[in-house]
């Protein structure tokens, strides 16, 4: 039967296109189903666009300054549109890249909306595929409006990040909602094309996630480029106009109204789970919506698979890949290595970028842990003071009876980048003298790291 | 693969042996097990025999020849394989231990005393650096875990709950709960579970030259006979109040007293430690246990705080788990002491050996009826004959004969306990 499969994947975002490929190379015969271009989210509407936006918004900040370093570059002109649609260019390039990886591991796509039916099937239109081992289910997340404030998403002043990813032009005033990674990202790059922004975060401090420092430092970094900051502020009603948003917010119980040209929604995603065949096929959520799974990523249905941001939170790419690789080695009835979710690198792409890993300082004083913590600032690393960016510091926590790495905080330029070596040591339970012995090279960034490994265990040298 | 014969360690002390005669030649068929050539050590002549299967090639050491502990002196290659280079006495990457089966008149001791003997080809420990320290400062032998780790890499958990107690939270309630009274400080306590005391210049010299002059772990060894008769009584008397509640054995009456007599003499509850010797104020007693294909001490932990009927209970549960291998890392690691029992073989007297970094073990045998004199007259009496293996690193004659003859009075008079 040509609609027979080993492994069947719904969605072909990071977490489903992965776990294609790996079948594959396992030997497995796959399909993948879906209903859009492959990629998903991450590739079309969300990490790789809005790196390539995000780094018009570097190039821009960074002609501004070029004075200083001696270049001089004339009155800096941004346009929003061009910027635009060189990032759908670098989504299509990666959307059609994962295209040719189905093909050369010879994975059958199949395109449209695929619905799970019992018996381990997916029916696609009037087509029913039917899997002999296992049915993935990679359906992924989408964003959210707050509908119940007044702020439905209206795609023309109040927007999500699907639409800002397409505007013609930078808006004139943004209120954006949110101050996560991704309204941390669209602030960063909505300013540096000239839109005055206001980004507004209801806990407390921006990136709420992160370590409290890394917070400070973005806070204050964002405030000194004209960014207003406000955390702490709830919105408790939207307004849309024609062309203007008004929005009435309350921070310390004192009520403000702010007019803004759009407000970009960027609290929270929604989970793809409806509309898929997940209650006929005895799929069931949990309390906080995503799919059930147990520890082999298997659903209460046997047979059943979800991975990626409908298997629960992280809900990062990254993680989704991972998974995506864990179960289809387990259906290839090889030993996978255990995922560690406490492991799992989160990346903000904004200037100065933050990055981390394991535990925030406030985490480990909750838990009761016996920590040291190491830091070292930029502004006294060598390379970074030659390339300006001087903005940030490596925090390393450390256990202190064994040196484990309980977490580790970077604020800074190629804080992305650098985050690796901590991965690696914790994912291989390096201490932090295993990290501080390997010689780094001078001058880079990573010395940073280094060093603040060394500031743990007391022996700081560059301060 | 071919597989490099080796000039194996024949005897705990043997440096070099010189080849006495070849029993298979070049291109001869072999099996493992099979003796390839009689070899002279410092002691004895023995027999080495293949590691594998396959054909003997490149014999490299003549007859008459001697040969450094480590050198290849031959290669089994699969039927049919071409070797490489020659090989000319090339020393492996580190000495090969001694393994079963190959080993001079006593060396047989070493099985008996409930070492738990690493495989033989375990020359590096798979660990990451976290499971290392972690390792080192519960004082576990990484090489007695099984890893959990990328290729059986030993990592942070499998050693969650392998250290002996402080880090071992799920261990020590059971214990307090029991006895939340019983717990008697000892007067220079600091908190620790026990106290590391730097060795001196003398103890350091002591150290380096019995070790290198007998061996790994420099033993001497003490035997005493004791009368049984009272711990006989006593013990059947426990058990008739027992009832279906249980069952005291002369083992777990033995645990007791050793655990007892342990405390009144720290200097044999020890562990040597290389730069310093680490006098335990707790006392966790290894039980060797015989179990399939070897041999494990669980241990009983903090057995001088715990009542006869609760050693009883554990020593029967670790046994169970020992043969039905179940034991998890923290079931037999940090024992401070051991006691190695073959009475139950009729075995009447033997010497174990020092399961490391312990620095004593004591060898019990069976219990029979002799006749002794007693105030005059010719009577049978139950005895038993237990000797002490003792680290002369840590422990000197004189220590170890003062504890052994608390031993033996506690035994003898086992109210002697109470006291």
């Amino acid at each position: 039967m040509a609609n027979s499969f080993d492994v069947i994947i719904l969605g072909g975002g990071p977490a489903g296109y992965v776990a294609a490929i790996r079948s594959a190379q396992l030997g497995l015969s796959t399909a993948v189903i879906e209903k859009e271009k492959l990629g998903g989210v991450c590739v079309n509407i969300g990490c790789i666009p809005t790196k390539a936006l995000l780094h018009s918004a570097y190039i821009a900040t960074l002609l501004r300054e070029a004075k200083e370093f001696g270049v001089e570059a004339g009155a800096v002109k941004t346009d929003y549109g061009v910027a635009m649609q060189r990032s759908r260019r670098v989504s299509d390039q990666n959307s059609k890249g994962v295209e040719f990886l189905m093909k050369k591991n010879k994975v059958t796509v199949a395109k449209g909306a695929g619905v799970l039916q019992p018996g381990r099937k997916v029916k696609v239109g009037n087509d029913v595929y039917e899997a002999k081992k296992a049915v993935i289910i990679a359906t992924g997340s989408r964003v959210k409006g707050l509908p119940q404030i007044g702020l439905e998403i209206n795609k023309t002043t109040v927007i999500s990040s699907d639409e800002a990813l397409f505007l013609e032009k930078a808006p004139a005033s943004m209120a954006i909602i949110g101050a996560g990674a991704v309204g941390m990202e669209f602030a960063d790059i909505f300013q540096a094309f000239g839109t005055k922004v206001t980004l507004i975060e209801a806990l407390p401090r921006i990136l709420p996630l992160e370590d409290a420092e890394a917070s400070d430092a973005l806070a204050k970094s964002y405030k000194k480029r004209g960014i207003e900051v406000l955390a702490g502020v709830k919105v408790k009603k939207g307004t849309p106009g024609k062309d203007k948003v008004t929005l009435e917010v309350e921070a310390n119980g004192a009520a403000q109204k702010i007019e803004v040209a759009t407000v970009l929604m960027a609290a929270g995603r929604a989970v793809n789970t409806e509309n898929i065949g997940l209650a006929e096929c005895g799929v069931q959520l949990s309390d906080r919506g995503f799919i059930k799974v147990d520890q082999s990523l298997q659903t209460t249905a046997p047979g059943y698979y979800a991975i990626g941001d409908v298997a629960g939170p992280p809900m990062l790419a990254h993680k989704g890949s991972r998974e995506g690789v864990y179960v289809t080695e387990l259906l290839a009835g090889k030993k996978s290595h255990a995922i560690k979710y406490d492991n799992v690198p989160s990346v903000t792409y904004c200037h100065p970028e933050v990055a981390s890993i394991g535990l925030t300082e406030d985490q480990c004083k909750e838990r009761k842990l016996d920590y040291v913590a190491g830091r070292f600032p930029f502004s006294a690393n060598g390379r970074a003071r030659g390339t300006g960016e001087t903005e940030g510091f490596v925090k390393i926590l450390r256990d202190k009876q064994y040196g484990e790495i309980v977490g580790a905080h970077i604020v800074g330029g190629h804080a992305s980048e650098i985050i690796h070596e901590l991965a690696v040591a914790r994912e291989n339970e390096y201490t932090v003298e295993e990290v501080e012995l390997a010689i780094h090279a001078h001058p880079t960034m990573s010395e940073a790291i280094a060093e603040a490994a060394l500031d743990s265990l007391g022996r700081v040298v560059h301060m | 693969m071919a597989t490099n014969v080796y000039m194996e360690a024949l005897s705990p002390t043997m440096e070099e042996g010189r080849v006495v005669k070849w029993h298979k030649r070049d291109g001869d068929p072999v099996k493992a097990g099979e003796t390839l050539a009689e070899v002279e050590t410092d002691k004895a002549v023995m027999d080495l025999v293949a590691r594998a299967d396959g054909v003997l090639r490149q014999v490299a050491a003549a007859e008459g020849q001697t040969v450094a502990v480590g050198s290849v002196v031959a290669v089994i290659a699969s039927p049919g394989e071409t070797v490489g280079a020659t090989v000319a006495a090339a020393p492996p990457p580190a000495p090969v231990p001694p393994r079963s089966g190959m080993r001079e008149a006593g060396g047989g001791m070493r099985e008996a005393a409930g070492v738990a003997v690493a495989p033989a080809d375990a020359t590096r420990v798979k660990a990451s650096p976290l499971a290392k320290r972690m390792a080192r400062e519960a004082g576990v032998d990484l090489k007695l875990l099984t890893g959990s780790g990328p290729g059986g890499r030993v990592v942070k958990r499998d050693l969650e709950g392998a250290a002996p107690r402080a880090s071992v939270p799920a261990a020590a309630p059971t214990l307090v709960e029991s006895h939340p009274a019983s717990r008697i400080p000892h007067p220079e306590s600091t908190g620790a579970p026990f106290e590391d005391v730097p060795l001196t210049q003398i103890r350091k010299t002591i150290a380096k030259r019995l070790a290198t002059s007998l061996g790994p772990i420099p033993h001497f060894f003490l035997t005493t006979e004791v009368d049984m008769e009272r711990a006989s009584e006593a013990r059947d008397a426990l058990n008739k109040q027992l009832g279906d509640q249980g069952k005291v054995s002369f083992n777990d009456i033995i645990i007791k007293a050793t655990a007892h007599a342990l405390t009144k003499h720290p200097a044999c509850n020890a562990w040597f430690q290389e730069d310093h010797i680490r006098y335990w104020r707790e006392v966790h007693i290894g039980m060797a246990v015989a179990v399939e294909d070897g041999l494990i001490t669980p241990v009983i932990r903090n057995a001088e705080l715990k009542p006869l009927a609760d050693i009883g209970r554990e020593a029967k549960e670790l046994a169970e788990k020992a043969r039905s291998r179940r034991l998890q890392p923290n079931d037999y690691t940090g024992s401070t002491f051991s006691v190695s029992n073959l009475g139950m073989f009729d075995i009447d007297q033997f010497t174990a050996v020092i399961n490391p970094p312990e620095a004593g073990i004591i060898a019990v045998g069976s219990i029979v009826q002799k006749p002794v004199v007693v105030d005059g007259q010719l009577t049978a009496r139950r005895r038993m004959r237990i000797t002490m293996s003792c680290d002369h690193r840590v422990i000197d004659g004189a220590t170890g004969a003062a504890f052994l003859k608390t031993l033996k009075q506690m035994l003898e008079n086992p109210l002697a306990m109470l006291l």
